[in-house]
This record gives C-alpha cells, sequence and structure tokens, in this order.
C-alpha cells in the first residue's frame, strides 16, 4: 500500500470510528440524517474525492477516491456518498460546476426515462425515476437523458419531487421522485449520459460491495475463533475452516473484479470491466453473506450484532444499478456478437 | 492473520510486446498445420513443438543466460504460458520442467545438475515428471514411503510412485524419498533427488485413467542409483523444497484455463444471437475468468518481488479449477449436446472429453480440501 493510501486509510477509519457508531448506523434507518458524519466527511473533501483539485477537490486520484468509498461501505456508513461521488463524477465529465452538499442520481433504474424539453428559458425536465437513493435527502440530482436526440446531463433541485420513500434492505431511503417541467439548473451534452451514469453507479456499488464483503469475512474470522462449541473454538472446526476458506476466495475475487473495474475507468467506466465487476461482486455478496451468517449461528440472525449491517447492504445493493443477469448479459451478447475468436484479445487488453 | 491481497501489477512494455510475438507464432504453428489447437493444451505431449517453443526462448524464461535461461521477468514468462494456454497450443511435454522442476534444480541443485539439464530443458529437448505421490501417501505427502539409503558417492533408492504424469515420455523425475526414520517431526527426514529414468533400477508401467487414456503411471524404484550431486539440496531439506515446488505447481494460468477450449467452441456453437439464458451465463463465465486471470497475474507479481504466494496461489487454484469445471456443467445445458467419447474432433467429443477430464482438475496438484485447509491456515483458523 502507498504511503498515500495509507495516510488516506488512517484519515476515512478515524472518521468513521469516530462518527458511524451503531447508534448513528440506527438512527439512520429510522430516517435521522447524520449530519456530524457528513460533515466530517466534507471537512477532509472526501464528498469532494473525485474532482479535481480546481473544481474544489482534494486532490486524490480516482483509485484513491474509491478506496475512500470502499473503506465507507466497510464502515456500512449510511450515506449517499457513492451517489454523490458519482454525481461530481458525471457534472465535472460536462462541464457543469458542483453544488455544495450530498447528491443523488436519476434515473437509477433500467426502464425509467426522463423528457427534457427545450423552453424559452431553459430546460425542463418531466418524467419519474423510482428508488433514487436518499432522493427526499440530497437536494440536488444528476439527471440524464435526451434533449433533441443529443444525450445530456443535467442538475436540477429536488424540492418537492418527491412522491413517496421505500428502504432497500439496508434501511437506505429509496424515493420516488416526479418531476413536471421542472426546471434544470444546468445542462449540457455528455456522450452516453444515461448508460454513463447507470455503468458509473454500478461501478461504485461493486466497489462499495467488495468493502462491505471484507468487513463480513472479518466478522465472520472473529466469531469463529471466539465462539466455543464441543469445548474449542468453533475456527478448529474443518467444516467451518473450509466455509471460511470459500468466503475468502469470494471476497478475494469481488476485490480484484472491482479493483480492475477502477483502474480501467479513470477516464469513464470502461464497460467491459464495469460488466465484469457488477457481475463477480454482486454473485460473491449473496454466497459470501451466506456463508457468513451461517458460521454466526443465531448469533448473526439478531439486531443486535453488527453483520447485518453489512449483509443487509450486499443483499442491496448486488440489486441496483443492475443485478448480475443484466451485466453477465450485456457481457454475454456482446461476446457472442463478436464471435468466440474475439474473447481472447478482449480479455488479454485488460 | 494473513490478508489476502491481489494488488494490481502493471504489465511492462516488453511483456505487451511478447504477447503479440507468441501469438504470431501460434497462429503461424497452426496455419503450417503442426497443430490444430488442442483441447487439452498442457497436457497434450509434442516434442517437436517443445523444441520450437525453446528455440524462441519461451522455455525457462526466468532463469540465467549461463544455464540456457533467457533472464526474463515472470509477467513476461505469465504472458507466454497464458498465450500458449489461450491458443491451445501442444505446451505438455515441456510444461512441467518449466513451470517447477527446472526452477527446483536452478535453486537447489548442484553446479552439474545445473549445467547438464537446466540448457536442455530450455532448448525444448529435456522433460519431467513429478515424482511426490505413492501408493499410501496423497494428500498426506509426509507419509511418502520410497527410501533413499546412503551408499559409495551416492544414495540407493527402492519404493514405488504412482499417478507419475508423462513418465513413459520424459527423461527425468524429481522424486520425494524418505533418507531418515520417521521422527516426531514427521516432516524432517526427507530429500528431493534428480532421476535420470533413462538409467537402471527404475521401471514405469502404464496406469490407464478413466478414460482409458494414457497420462500417468506407476514408477517402481529397484536400488536405483542416484549419485550424490543429484541430491537437490541437502539431505533431510526435502519437505521445505517440496513445499516451495508445489507454490510454482500451484501458481499458474493452468490452473483456470485447462477448459478454455470448450469455452471458446461452445460460444461458436451458441452463436452470436444467444438467447437471454445463454447470454446470461457466457457472461458469467467471462466475468469469472476476467477476475481469476487479475488475481493470477498478481500472484506473478509477487513471485517477481520475490514474495511467497504459496496462500494465495492455493486460494487461486481452488476457485480456478472450480471455474475449470463449470464450462462443461454450463454449456451441456445450454447446447442440449450429448458428450460423445473420441479424440475431441468435434463439439460432442470435446465436451466429452472434458467431461471426463474435469473430476482430476480439483485433485492433482493438491485436492481442493487441502487447498482450503492451506487457505485456512492463512486465515489464521488453524
Ligand atoms: C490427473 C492427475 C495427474 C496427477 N499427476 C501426478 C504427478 O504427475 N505426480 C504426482 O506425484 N502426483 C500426481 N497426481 C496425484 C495427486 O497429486 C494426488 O491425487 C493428490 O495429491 C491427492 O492424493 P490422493 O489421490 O491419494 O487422494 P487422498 O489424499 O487419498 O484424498 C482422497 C480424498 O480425501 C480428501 N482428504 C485427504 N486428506 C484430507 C484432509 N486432511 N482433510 C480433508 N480432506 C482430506 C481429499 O481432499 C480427497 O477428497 C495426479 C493426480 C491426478 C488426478
Amino acid at each position: 500500500m502507498s504511503a498515500m493510501r495509507n495516510d488516506l486509510l488512517k484519515t476515512v477509519d478515524r472518521i468513521f470510528d469516530e462518527h458511524c457508531p451503531k447508534t448513528v448506523r440506527a438512527s439512520a434507518e429510522a430516517g435521522a440524517w447524520p449530519a456530524a458524519l457528513w460533515a466530517a466527511l466534507e471537512e477532509v473533501g472526501l464528498d469532494r474525492a473525485v474532482l479535481p483539485e480546481d473544481a474544489g477537490g482534494p486532490g486524490l486520484d480516482f483509485e484513491d477516491a474509491m478506496f475512500a468509498l470502499r473503506r465507507s461501505a466497510y464502515h456500512a456508513a449510511p450515506l449517499p456518498l457513492a451517489e454523490t461521488l458519482v454525481a461530481g463524477r458525471l457534472l465535472a465529465a460536462a462541464g457543469i460546476a458542483v453544488p455544495q452538499g450530498a447528491l443523488t442520481l436519476a434515473p437509477v433504474h433500467a426502464h425509467d426515462r426522463f423528457d427534457f424539453m427545450q423552453s424559452a428559458t431553459g430546460v425542463l425536465l418531466s418524467g419519474r425515476a423510482q428508488r433514487v437513493p436518499w432522493g427526499h435527502v440530497c437536494t440536488h440530482a444528476v439527471v440524464a437523458g435526451e434533449l433533441g436526440g443529443k444525450a445530456v446531463l443535467g442538475l436540477v433541485a429536488t424540492a418537492g419531487a418527491a412522491r413517496g420513500v421505500e428502504k432497500n434492505l439496508a434501511g437506505e431511503p429509496r424515493t420516488l421522485l416526479e418531476f413536471a417541467a421542472a426546471p434544470l439548473l444546468a445542462c449540457a451534452p455528455l456522450a452516453h449520459a444515461a448508460a454513463r451514469l447507470y455503468a458509473e453507479g454500478a461501478l461504485a456499488r461493486s466497489v462499495q460491495m467488495a468493502g462491505a464483503l471484507e468487513r463480513t469475512l472479518e466478522y465472520s474470522l472473529q466469531y469463529a475463533n471466539e465462539r466455543v462449541q464441543f469445548g474449542r473454538p468453533i475456527a478448529k472446526f474443518q467444516a467451518i475452516q473450509h466455509m471460511l476458506a470459500q468466503l475468502a476466495g469470494q471476497v478475494a475475487a469481488a476485490s480484484a473484479a472491482a479493483d480492475a473495474a477502477v483502474e480501467s475507468s479513470v477516464a469513464a467506466p470502461d464497460e467491459f470491466a464495469v460488466a465484469v465487476a457488477k457481475s463477480r461482486t454482486g454473485e460473491a455478496a449473496g454466497k459470501g453473506a451466506e456463508i457468513a451468517h451461517q458460521v454466526h449461528g443465531a448469533m448473526g440472525y439478531t439486531r443486535e450484532h453488527n453483520l447485518h449491517y453489512s449483509t443487509r447492504r450486499l443483499w442491496s445493493w448486488r440489486d441496483e444499478f443492475g443485478n448480475e443477469t443484466h451485466w453477465q448479459s450485456r457481457l454475454g451478447r456482446s461476446i457472442a456478437a463478436q464471435g468466440a475468436d474475439a474473447l481472447w484479445p478482449m480479455l488479454s487488453r485488460l | 492473520m494473513h490478508e489476502f491481497r491481489f494488488d494490481p501489477v502493471p504489465m511492462p512494455e516488453a511483456a505487451q510486446a511478447l504477447r503479440g510475438e507468441v501469438r504470431a507464432f501460434i497462429a503461424q504453428e497452426v496455419a503450417q498445420g503442426a497443430f490444430t489447437p488442442s483441447r487439452n493444451s498442457w497436457s497434450s505431449f509434442d516434442a517437436d513443438f517443445s523444441r520450437k517453443c525453446g528455440a524462441r526462448g519461451y522455455i525457462g524464461m526466468r532463469w540465467p543466460k549461463q544455464y540456457g535461461g533467457h533472464e526474463r521477468s515472470a509477467l513476461e514468462r505469465y504472458v507466454v504460458t497464458e498465450e500458449m494456454l489461450a491458443g491451445g497450443a501442444p505446451v505438455g511435454a515441456h510444461w512441467i520442467a518449466d513451470r517447477q522442476s527446472g526452477n527446483q534444480i536452478l535453486r537447489y541443485g548442484s553446479e552439474r545438475a545445473k549445467r547438464t539439464i537446466l540448457p536442455k530443458i530450455a532448448a525444448g529437448e529435456c522433460f519431467f515428471s513429478i515424482g511426490m505421490s505413492e501408493p499410501d501417501s496423497g494428500s498426506d505427502l509426509a507419509a511418502v514411503r520410497t527410501r533413499a539409503s546412503k551408499v559409495d558417492g551416492g544414495w540407493s533408492i527402492s519404493g514405488t510412485k504412482v499417478w507419475t504424469s508423462g513418465a513413459h515420455q520424459t527423461h527425468y523425475l524429481i522424486a520425494l524419498a524418505r533418507t531418515a526414520p520417521k521422527e516426531e517431526d514427521r516432516h524432517a527426514g526427507m530429500t528431493q533427488f534428480i532421476v535420470d529414468l533413462a538409467q537402471p533400477g527404475v521401471s514405469v508401467r502404464p496406469i490407464y485413467n478413466l478414460y482409458g487414456g494414457h497420462d500417468f503411471n506407476e514408477v517402481v524404484f529397484d536400488g536405483y542409483f542416484v549419485p550424490d550431486d543429484m541430491v537437490m539440496g541437502e539431505p533431510g531439506m526435502g519437505w521445505k523444497l517440496v513445499t516451495g515446488e508445489l507454490a510454482f505447481e500451484r501458481s499458474g494460468p493452468d490452473r483456470f484455463l485447462s477448459t478454455y477450449q470448450l469455452l471458446i467452441e461452445s460460444i461458436r456453437a451458441v452463436g452470436t444471437e444467444p438467447d437471454a439464458r445463454a447470454a446470461n451465463e457466457i457472461g458469467r463465465l467471462v466475468a469469472h475468468l476476467a477476475t481469476l486471470r487479475r488475481m493470477s497475474i498478481s500472484v506473478a507479481g509477487m513471485l517477481e518481488r520475490g514474495e511467497q504466494p504459496a496462500v494465495e496461489a492455493a486460494l487461486v487454484k481452488d476457485i480456478g479449477t472450480a471455474f475449470e469445471r463449470e464450462i462443461p456443467e454450463t454449456f451441456r445445458h445450454l447446447l442440449a449436446t450429448e458428450p460423445t467419447l473420441g479424440e475431441g474432433t468435434s463439439y460432442a467429443e470435446l465436451l466429452g472429453m472434458t467431461i471426463l477430464r474435469a473430476p482430476g482438475f480439483t485433485i492433482r496438484g493438491g485436492t481442493r480440501e487441502i487447498l482450503r485447509g492451506m487457505i485456512a491456515r492463512g486465515l489464521g483458523l488453524r
């Protein structure tokens, strides 16, 4: 690990250790905004981690920013940090100034589409977007679609747009937003804006799942070493050892897939690597959570133990911004279309 | 606890240039009819092809020039091996010598062993087998009963090795034998020897595999004489040496590319417009493959830095061999082909051959259970 990365790790871990105890996670699920935690992140510029320094960023490279995101997921931080980072990255790519505060994204569902309409006063936005992460909490949303047949990115205020709030399995709010000729605060062309927004989201969720998986492995190892049955720690049973070895395999694979996607997406999401990452981390999320819970016995099934803060996130994130089937099918179709002999050149390019 | 880190490893320029070179070489060989992309690349024995690889500098790539090597990096070697496997090249003859035996000799062999054997391996003219397993010693390698007793100027070996792949076609093997009686430390008192299979006192008999193929053998030693300078390291160091050799054996792309040819031919058979289910399954396998490849390159990077990634290699082998076995299981559903016994010339035969070979993938080179035990130890659980 580079010295820079190590410093970042210390900073991020310090913030979460200090401001993200269980009580904060619990009250966030009940609907309270973790203001002190968000302020602490803002103070060190982590909410702007993907922005260049001249746009108010803290001077991290993309890999470092994604590492910070991964740690936030390791700590099960109940915040739209992923969304704020992705939104910032998209706005920067489109040359739109990034507003203060937490940001969200829409549409995040494969079938949702917004209408963008040019009016005398500016561009107007209409349409519904389901399950927008923290849609009613963030004051601004980055929106993507087409204007006059051209892909565009816009920025809109969310005030008054919320029509209902659901929660994902981790208790993170997912808001139905509806706009009726809402004026955009800014709008600019961005190539494949909607597809890019979706891929950026998938990349961020992959990174988050890698972080949450890392934590489930740690919880599981700790529990297996502490829990005594039949006169010895359950870690001494070969069945448990093999389950944990398999969990370690899932965690390592998820981590490798997410890292690879981050590295090849420094400028913009690499479609192939993101599809690989979201598919592989999504699969690892399900299989990993299953093993972790089996190792924990009934204790892992309680509200009291912390494991669920990680596993409920895994069970949510694997289905957001496209589940495994979504990305695998895209990957599979594209490989088949290019022909079997194109596969190796494609793989060895990475 | 051991922290599993599969850090990214940038491919050096030289490795990328080499990739193009190897690819062109393979294409040319295929075009000239020297081989048809093989169904089991690293188990396909073709001495002519190995000689050509030797002439092009593709064997012993990391070894010093004075022993016929090419002083190239672990990553360059990685690129050559993965291109050979992906291209289905018949690299089986030199595979073991290049992957592990030569490295052992370089580190622990006598000067004479290094001078006489390594240049021939690098030239693609000298092939090796692995002499570890015995009738009563499989996963529990420390239970070997083959004995070597000190005699004038060397050692006399007696005992039986089994499952010795290729011994009917190779020139040498490295045998693990007990050189001192078993003590409390059951890992003490073992030694590795270089065995010249052309000398008297050793005989090789076929053991046919489940589909009637002849890959592995029984190798019987009856007072076989090994000169002192064909002992590896010091007598008694065998356990340390053999575990080091296993790390080489487990770390490479051959542990997830054994069924790559079936993947390619299956994608071809599915066609350019897959239905939803086929697209999903192909995408899943490719996502796994891309991830494994990245992890495996990371292990090559650790070797390059002089680290000992035995646990990481075990982890990649565990998930890599599971992946290899998923390929036939996936496509038998998608293509509804009845697998056929044969050489692997049609798709049905290729599928059939892969199904028949698949059980070996998670046994050879250390079983899945043994690997998981190693990973668990790495995790601090034992
Ligand atoms: C195709 C092929 C090629 C081979 N080539 C060679 C070769 O060239 N040279 C060579 O030396 N060997 C070779 N082998 C042998 C191979 O290394 C052994 O088969 C392997 O180490 C397992 O030993 P075994 O077959 O005796 O199985 P066993 O050790 O008897 O194992 C049987 C079963 O018990 C399980 N088991 C054993 N111990 C434990 C434990 N402690 N905990 C949990 N489960 C356990 C195993 O995982 C396995 O499932 C080859 C094998 C195959 C299949």
